[in-house]
């Protein structure tokens, strides 16, 4: 930090900042030290720049559920667009200025009034990261993971999701090249809506698949 | 998709194929859940790296056909709770695929 930096210290204003600083006290892990060594090294060989790892992780914090959610609402919105969408999920994001940085194969999966799709990686946490960022906790959880394989309609009904008997559950288990993205239905009753008020349906989990996009009445 | 005629994709969308019961030691893409089951292929994904060797650094060549395969949550579970039409998919490599006799 600058030396002669101009952020006054004498708190007049009657409210304190904790200027405690920021400390890392936890010894590093295996992995982190791992992760570490690698890095450096190959910044230390030129392999790689220092430049560039920091521009792939602004890469990947630059990802939200927000792309996702237009995705979703332009294939609501233009029928020639979900077809292409759910036919080549990476020509149609690219189309939307979306790129598809990891070498996945981004596939989009279609819920229909007798299906309902929900995703997850057993095995590790595949995830559709260009298009909807880094995937939440719970998502790479042990349990999320081993149960939705197992019991897809209990896990849902934690998720608030209760989905009828007559309406087929089809979990998908990513493993390897694919990433997944469930296009939900869009709810009745939204016919006048405009896009972005469609957009704000579009949540996240409604495209993992553990709700489904609903009408907020409050 | 360009198919290499020397090799051939084994298996047919629509196919019945066994999971291979194996239990190799290295990376493997295979949940173990699987292994053993009776799925049908839903569709050929094309020829993709093998993960269990891109894993151990040879990422060039050696691409194999991969394909999405389809199981019913009753055949796969024996306890399943849900409704007899729930299904579950996953993307399974060839090696790992083996026709019914």
């Amino acid at each position: 930090m600058s030396e002669n930096h101009d952020h006054s210290h004498d708190h007049n204003d009657g409210h304190h900042h904790d200027h405690t600083p920021i400390t890392i006290d936890e010894t590093p892990g295996y992995y982190e030290i791992l992760e570490i060594s690698i890095r450096e090294l190959l910044i230390a060989r030129g392999l790689i720049g220092a430049d560039e790892v920091t521009k792939q992780i602004e890469v990947l914090d630059s990802r939200s559920p927000v792309l996702g959610s237009k995705l979703v609402v332009k294939a609501w919105l233009e029928p020639d667009f979900k077809d292409r969408l759910l036919k080549d999920g990476n020509a149609a994001a690219e189309e939307m200025g979306i790129t598809i940085y990891d070498n996945t194969a981004f596939t989009v999966l279609e819920d229909t009034p007798e299906l309902h799709n929900v995703i997850v990686c057993t095995l590790c946490s595949c995830y559709p990261r260009p298009i909807l960022g880094l995937p939440p906790d719970w998502y790479k959880s042990k349990e999320y993971r081993s149960r939705t394989v197992k019991e897809p309609r209990a896990v849902l009904a934690e998720f608030g999701t209760l989905i009828p008997e007559d309406i087929k559950v089809q979990v998908q288990d990513s493993t390897a090249s694919q990433r997944y993205m469930v296009l939900p239905l869009r709810p009745a009753g939204t016919e006048n809506f405009t896009q972005e008020q469609l957009e704000s349906l579009v949540t996240r989990d409604t495209m993992i698949g553990v709700t489904i996009p609903k009408i907020n009445n409050n | 998709m360009i198919t290499v005629e020397h090799n051939p994709a084994l298996f047919k969308e629509g196919e019945q194929v066994k999971v291979s019961e194996k239990f190799p030691i290295g990376h493997y893409r295979v949940p173990t859940y699987l292994r053993g089951k009776t799925v049908t292929i839903a569709k050929n994904l094309g020829r993709h790296i093998n993960p269990e060797e891109e894993a151990f650094g040879k990422n060039a060549g050696n691409e194999l056909w991969y394909y999405q395969v389809i199981i019913a949550q009753k055949d796969l579970w024996k306890e399943y709770l849900g409704s007899k039409d729930d299904t579950l998919e996953i993307e399974v490599f060839e090696n790992w695929l083996e026709p019914i006799k």
